[in-house]
């Protein structure tokens, strides 16, 4: 065992938390209040141009190759500062991978260069369906075959970037007769393509800068060129390749609960009662003890996951283990932060409001806690069979 | 980053694995019921696989491998037998390391070399009825008289207490100063005159683990058997209870480990309303957490084992280990009880051992409140 990050990830780190603490710290009271869009957006472009949209994603395609660790320390400082931006960073590094795993080589070089450079702001996922959450292979989206086009109709919720994605990765039904899941395939529409609408943002509890909308597809035709990977293989496509997302978003709520433990001990050390500092007592002590404990214990499990991608190691159990504990000690660590500031922590003159609203998605998205213990819970099963 | 063992840690993994499911597994159950240290067992056949010094150089005895070899020899002893387990942590980890670490050469020779060995068993004499969390109250004391000092005292909640024959014992030799300044470490020898063993301790786990009262009444030991400075025996104590840390994290990973093997295997095994209850969520969702929860502490426990051997600082990181190992095993423990439904709670399944052996886990070696203050302070002062 070797636990030190290499110069390398140092490195991508260092740059990765001073763009943070001088660029995204500073606006992200005002992105929470919906002011100030075009600066998020400006800082997705300069984001790219530092090589965060392809940390790994082979140079060839404009990635910097900088692998799964340095992913994730990347989008932990990222999300320390704003956790808009980092869950825009992690789904765009994860458009990115997908292509590359499953994409033409035409494809990879169309789209993966243009989010690498930012000539893309983002690219969206569109798996998610009112009727298909925890449950994907329940959609319903159709793709029909005519000539050599196929013609998408149905619609997509929670879809992340939509209004500034240059590309969505769609799943549709390609084979009703199949068996469930079986039936399911996976392409690439352009934005701009007649047909695929944009639909209503959610108002949401947190995240606000990151745009959550409705994809609508009314006889959206796309070429035969846009299928990637096999016909009817969709499904196993989205099972597999979206693990390495579970590593982007509990490296996110990593960053968030370190955030918002920062911010609770400074506020320790200066709030006085009792004629004294509040973190004299045991009370806030433990709260702080616990917090480190469960985040470093985090951290070690999404290193680990990130670690095993990297060698190409299974890693979907550990992956589903970082997440789902990465994100439940983000919501326990922003709970006791709120706590440690008392009324002033409820207040939005400090962070841990947004942080802790910020922090509630992430056990929800890119796999519920209850999906990952499923996961957890088969493998393991699998594993002693 | 590498998260991956060695082929000599694997190696290791695998030969106590071994030992532990041949040689411990059978009368685990019946030492614990009898309250029977059995050391040829427990500690002479430790001995023979060369764990008894793991850590230590091969000059005086040891084995000369790493902490993370260490931390996965007591981890798979506790998987079967969380009593075995404690008698090597406590042994190595507070009997043998602090003569590793403060004592001179000639201590070493005499005391380290044979305790790694395995020929003498060691362990550690800090508690008193009087402080137990607070060292600083410590009250037994030892006065110097020519070549000799004199132990007056007594200690209490000592493992391996009457049957190792090395003891590191705490006492007070600096009457004026207070709390923890004028204390000093001392090398005190079974069956030396004024040294008398007192009340074995009835316990709720670890009943195959001997703990007991230590008397001291004009105990009169050479003066060479000092350890480390005089009035240096606090940071001596603090010190080794670090390292100590280690071994007990370890100790807390195996019982959970073996517990939630136990409940896995029983959760496939049983069948209700026409189906092994593993099928069902409710008990999926149970193993899936203890999975993670073992997981995260097994990272813990060998970051800082890894850091312990790499020389960096692993205070807080022992701490945190030991904190979330130990209360990941009482967690643990009590679900795999849960799991089993009626049966767990009877001595038919071992899992009501395990949980009777996690709960000391959270006590000794620092209590889970004391790890709090100890991690609660370094975060914040940065």
């Amino acid at each position: 065992m070797f636990l030190d990050l290499n110069e390398e990830q140092n490195l991508i780190r260092a740059t990765a938390r001073q763009f943070a603490e001088t660029e995204l710290a500073p606006l992200a009271a005002a992105l929470d209040r919906g002011e100030q869009q075009e600066l998020f957006l400006d800082n997705l472009k300069k984001l790219a141009q530092l090589g965060f949209m392809g940390l790994n994603v082979k140079a060839d395609y404009g990635g910097c190759e900088a692998g799964v660790i340095a992913f994730s320390v990347a989008l932990t400082e990222i999300a320390r500062a704003c956790a808009s931006t980092a869950v825009t960073v992690s789904v765009n590094n994860m458009v990115c991978e997908v292509i590359q795993a499953v994409g033409s080589e035409e494809q990879r070089l169309r789209y993966i260069p243009k989010i690498c450079s930012g000539e893309f702001l983002a690219g969206a996922f569109a798996l998610t369906e009112t009727g298909a959450g925890s449950d994907p292979a329940a959609m319903t989206t159709l793709a029909i075959r005519d000539g050599d086009d196929w013609i998408l109709n149905g619609s997509k919720i929670f879809i992340t970037s939509a209004p500034y994605a240059g590309v969505f990765v769609v799943w549709a039904v390609t084979d009703r007769s199949a068996a469930k899941g079986k039936g399911i395939s996976c392409f690439l529409v352009e934005a701009g393509t007649p047909g695929c609408l944009v639909g209503r943002a959610e108002e949401k509890m947190g995240q606000h800068a990151s745009a959550t909308n409705e994809l609508l597809l009314q006889d959206c035709r796309i070429p035969g060129s846009a299928l990637m990977g096999k016909l009817n293989d969709g499904f196993r496509v989205a099972v597999a390749e979206l693990a390495g997302g579970r590593i982007g978003i509990g490296s996110l709520g990593l960053g968030i609960g370190q955030a918002a433990i920062e911010a609770a001990s400074r506020y320790a050390l200066e709030r006085k009662q009792f004629g004294q500092s509040i973190s004299n007592f045991q009370a806030i002590q433990w709260k702080i003890a616990d917090a480190a404990t469960d985040l470093e214990a985090a951290r070690l499990l999404l290193m680990n996951a990130a670690f095993r991608k990297e060698q190409n190691k299974s890693y979907s159990k550990e992956a589903s283990m970082a997440k789902l504990f990465a994100t439940e000690a983000a919501n326990r660590v922003c709970y006791e932060a709120m706590q440690i500031f008392g009324g002033y922590g409820y207040t939005s003159e400090f962070p841990v409001e947004r942080y802790s609203r910020d922090a509630r998605i992430t056990t929800i998205y890119e796999g519920t806690s209850e999906i990952q213990r499923l996961i957890i819970a088969r493998e393991v099963l699998r594993s002693y069979a | 980053m590498y998260f991956q063992l060695t082929e000599e840690q694997n190696l290791i993994r695998e030969t106590v694995r071994s030992f532990a499911e041949k040689e411990l597994a059978p009368s685990a159950a019946e030492r614990d019921e009898n309250e029977r240290f059995d050391r040829t067992l427990m500690f002479d056949k430790v001995a023979e696989l060369g764990l008894t010094g793991i850590v230590f150089p091969e000059e005086y005895g040891g084995a000369g491998a790493d902490y993370i070899s260490y931390a996965i020899a007591v981890e798979e002893l506790s998987r079967v037998c969380a009593s075995t387990g404690v008698t090597l942590s406590a042994h190595l980890s507070l009997g043998a390391n602090p003569v590793w670490l403060f004592g001179s050469e000639e201590q070493k020779q005499s005391f380290l070399t044979p305790m790694a060995l395995g020929t003498r068993l060691g362990a550690f004499g800090l508690t008193e009825t009087g402080a137990g969390s607070d060292a600083g109250g410590t009250k037994t004391f030892a006065v110097r008289d020519g070549e000799e000092w004199v132990l007056n005292g007594s200690k209490i909640f000592i493992t391996n207490g009457g049957d190792a024959e090395i003891y590191i014992v705490f006492a007070r030799t600096d009457k004026n100063a207070q709390k923890h300044h004028g204390i000093s470490a001392f090398i005190v020898e079974k069956d030396t005159p004024g040294f008398v063993f007192g009340k074995k301790e009835k316990k709720m786990g670890i009943r195959s683990s001997p703990t007991c009262e230590l008397v001291f009444e004009n105990c009169r030991i050479p003066a060479d058997r000092l350890l480390g400075k005089e009035g240096e025996g606090f940071k001596i104590a603090m010190k080794t209870l670090d390292g100590g840390r280690i071994g007990i994290a370890a100790q807390a990973l195996g019982i959970a480990q073996g517990a939630y093997e136990e409940a896995l295997k029983y959760a496939r095994e049983r069948k209700q309303f026409e189906q092994p209850i593993a099928s069902f969520q409710g008990v999926q969702f149970i193993l899936a957490d203890m999975a993670v929860r073992i997981e995260a502490s097994r990272l813990l426990v060998y970051q800082s084992a890894w850091r312990a051997s790499a020389g960096l600082s692993y205070g807080k990181e022992s701490a945190m280990a030991k904190l979330s190992a130990s209360e990941t095993a009482m967690w643990v423990t009590t679900k795999a009880v849960q799991v089993h439904g009626g049966y767990g709670y009877t001595r038919d399944f071992p899992v009501e051992r395990m949980m009777r052996d996690a709960k000391i886990t959270e006590i000794y070696e620092g209590t889970s409140e004391v790890q709090r203050v100890v991690i609660g302070t370094a975060v914040i002062r940065g």
